[in-house]
């Protein structure tokens, strides 16, 4: 297993193996799903009461599925881990957290400096991504 | 006009250190190419031919006259003393090195500029209507909603690994001047039966090597969900668009294959989701930045009279100017497509580092502060006075800005082809030079009328060939350079796609075939019918018989 090289939460890291999607159905006990590209996150929905962990796996930093599938999950309520996996490079940091991403474990360890500066990039935010981040439109009229 | 607040400033200097750091990270070879590509594409920066190439964003299309100024001081400080408007309203330096490219995003930013999101998988630059705020034909002014969209579409980390680019046109007027609905996203802002303003979403249109013209998907957006639906239509793209082959990941092939209903019951629901998740500004945000865009101070006793005695000027102010929404004032198009001279035309949408800044002091003269780049490479001043337009021509024909052909055969859009792109089959730029100079004899421009001509160096179609009255569109055939000949494409409010003629030319023979057209359009001309009209009454089989016959 790929070490989680960045976590913002305080609870302990859960080791529970991820099933598929597809297995996670059929079995009742399972914590812990991977989510491919591909996989309709809307699925884990009924779920979410007994996951612990969702790894949402990037096999490529140019395919952003992934993205939506944060969101969405963080959209229906989903407060366990949420971690991203896969090709994630300094880059995509900042992204992947404002989409809802409270654990990082990327393929390559990245540059710890490189990545903090990565995390800092944006000293506001145009939108709302459900990170609990004022977008700018928030502050200019006081919300 | 807009103008940044501390919050908007603070995201493009954000964006220059980024991308200052990225490159260096790059040239130390700590980052590499391939992870660096889809970064520097998000910063505008394309490697062609012969160097990198730079696209700055010209949201909606509008300067002032301070940014004008300044893309003609980068054009001589890091490039060879030009650059080139393109078809999306933006602007393109050919000839930039790496290691500049962060200090011309920092000059760009110390104007309220950017390169944000010009090129790459992810939401570009949104282009509108060039008359917006000038035009009597609009409802309002639409550039208010681009902006908003523009700030929402900024660094939205939810689409910023799309499948494919995707880009937003926003109009608000029944003309179409932005070829609106053959875009990813065309917005329409209409008013609906009870008198409210909102916006009617045209989705999955686009050109390139299945072009497609855009479905309407809703009739009626409210302004205050203007972007939860937005985001909803990104949303299913994001999720549903194919990736598994880059010439069918555009959201029209998406469309086209869920169908549009189809579509549109998906986004729909997202949007249903979306609405409880307080995503979307508050109006007050919209009435913010509408603020920066009410009517300049016109002069309400301005006369509209024109000496039109100076022949030359008379035929100038009928072909460039349109008419204003203020008595007295007139819109002004400054062509970039000068006719041949001592036998060579120009480069279509090339100006000059001299003739930028020439225009940036016009506009300050001249036009409130304010410039346009057009979808068709042109430039518009939008506000000026009738009384000032004779001043105003020779200043533009002292800096060879006089051309007086708008919207005629010789007003020509081509891509910048095999000279530069690494993309191109064929040239596009000397077939343009080459009918510029068949038809350069005024009178034989003035007979034709009004012909939309469109040049693509390649089926990627950057040069809108699909939507040309005459389309022309360069492959390569066993390694030697074809063109094929489109006919009836139109990108205005009865948006049509063009056909091909048959089999293709050579670069003397496409010159030749366009002129067979345009003899075909004048020998069966009726009444006032332009090219497209005769073109759509009696059909393709008589140009074909004249041009293979």
């Amino acid at each position: 297993m790929v070490e989680v090289q960045f976590r913002f939460r305080d609870d302990e890291v859960v080791a529970d193996p991820a099933v598929t999607v597809d297995a996670f159905g059929e079995q009742t006990n399972a914590a812990a799903v991977r989510i491919e590209p591909g996989d309709d996150a809307r699925a884990l929905l009924p779920h979410l009461e007994r996951l612990k962990l969702v790894e949402v796996n990037f096999p490529a930093f140019t395919d952003g599925r992934g993205y939506s599938s944060a969101r969405i999950l963080r959209e229906a309520g989903y407060a366990g881990e949420l971690r991203a996996v896969g090709d994630i490079g300094v880059d995509q940091l900042s992204h992947l957290k404002r989409c809802g991403f409270d654990a990082i474990a990327p393929e390559v360890e990245l540059d710890p400096a490189e990545a903090e500066t990565a995390f800092a990039v944006w000293p506001q935010v145009y939108q709302a991504t459900g990170d609990n981040r004022k977008p700018i439109w928030a502050l200019r009229h006081g919300k | 006009m807009y103008a940044y607040d501390q919050y908007d400033q603070q995201m493009v200097d954000a964006r220059v250190a980024e991308f200052r750091d990225q490159t260096r990270r790059r040239l130390e070879g700590t980052l590499s190419e391939d992870k660096f590509r889809p970064l520097r594409l998000q910063n505008g920066l394309y490697l062609q031919l012969h160097a990198y190439m730079l696209r700055v964003a010209v949201p909606y299309g509008t300067l002032s006259a301070a940014q004008m100024r300044m893309l003609g001081d980068i054009a001589d400080k890091y490039d060879r003393g030009y650059g080139h408007f393109t078809t999306r309203q933006n602007i393109q330096y050919n000839w930039i090195k790496l290691e500049d490219a962060p200090d011309i995003l920092a000059d760009l930013a110390s104007v309220e500029m950017h390169a944000i999101q010009t090129s790459g998988n992810c939401i570009r630059n949104i282009s509108a209507d060039q008359y917006a705020g000038a035009t009597p034909d609009e409802l309002i002014d639409p550039r208010p909603y681009a902006e908003l969209l523009r700030q929402w579409s900024s660094f939205h980390p939810e689409f910023l690994a799309l499948p494919r680019k995707f880009k937003i046109c926003v109009i608000a007027s029944d003309t179409d001047r932005a070829a609106m609905r053959l875009h990813d996203i065309g917005i329409q802002i209409v008013k609906n039966e009870a008198g409210e303003i909102g916006c009617a979403f045209y989705v999955g249109g686009g050109m390139g090597r299945t072009p497609m013209i855009a479905p309407l998907i809703r009739d009626f957006v409210p302004l205050d969900q203007l972007i939860t639906y937005s985001e909803a239509c990104l949303r299913v793209y994001n999720r549903y668009g194919r990736r598994d082959n880059k010439y069918k990941a555009r959201i029209k092939i998406l469309v086209h294959e869920l169908g549009k209903d189809e579509y549109a019951r998906q986004v729909e629901e997202e949007f249903a989701h979306l609405q409880t998740q307080g995503i979307e500004p508050p109006i007050a945000e919209l009435e913010r930045i509408k603020a920066h865009f009410t009517d300049p101070a016109f002069n309400t006793a301005a006369s509209d009279e024109i000496d039109l005695s100076n022949a030359d000027f008379a035929r100038w102010v009928r072909a460039n100017t349109a008419p204003h929404k203020a008595a007295g004032y007139a819109i002004v198009n400054i062509s970039l497509k000068p006719l041949p001279r001592e036998g060579v035309a120009g480069i279509p949408g090339d100006a000059t580092a001299d003739q930028i800044r020439t225009m940036a002091d016009l506009a300050l003269a001249y036009s409130f502060d304010e410039l346009r780049v057009t979808h068709t490479q042109n430039i518009v001043l939008p506000h000026v006075k009738k009384a000032d337009l004779f001043a105003l021509w020779q200043a533009l024909v002292a800096a060879d800005l006089a051309t007086a052909n708008l919207d005629a055969i010789t007003d020509i859009i081509a891509c910048p082809g095999l000279d530069y792109c690494s993309l191109a089959n064929a040239r596009s730029i000397p077939v343009a030079q080459k009918i510029s100079e068949r038809f350069a004899d005024a009178g034989k421009s003035d007979a034709i009328g009004e012909l939309k001509l469109k040049i693509s160096g390649c089926i990627n179609a950057c040069g809108h060939h699909h939507a040309g009255h005459i389309g022309i569109l360069g492959v390569d055939r066993k390694g030697t350079e074809n063109y094929q000949l489109l006919l009836g494409g139109c990108e205005g409010a009865d948006t049509s796609l063009g056909q091909i003629t048959g089999p293709g030319f050579n670069e003397d023979g496409i010159v030749d075939a366009v002129e067979k057209a345009t003899d075909v359009y004048l020998a069966n001309k009726q009444g006032e019918e332009r090219f497209l009209d005769t073109y759509r009454r009696i059909g393709m089989a008589p140009f074909k018989e004249a041009i293979y016959g």
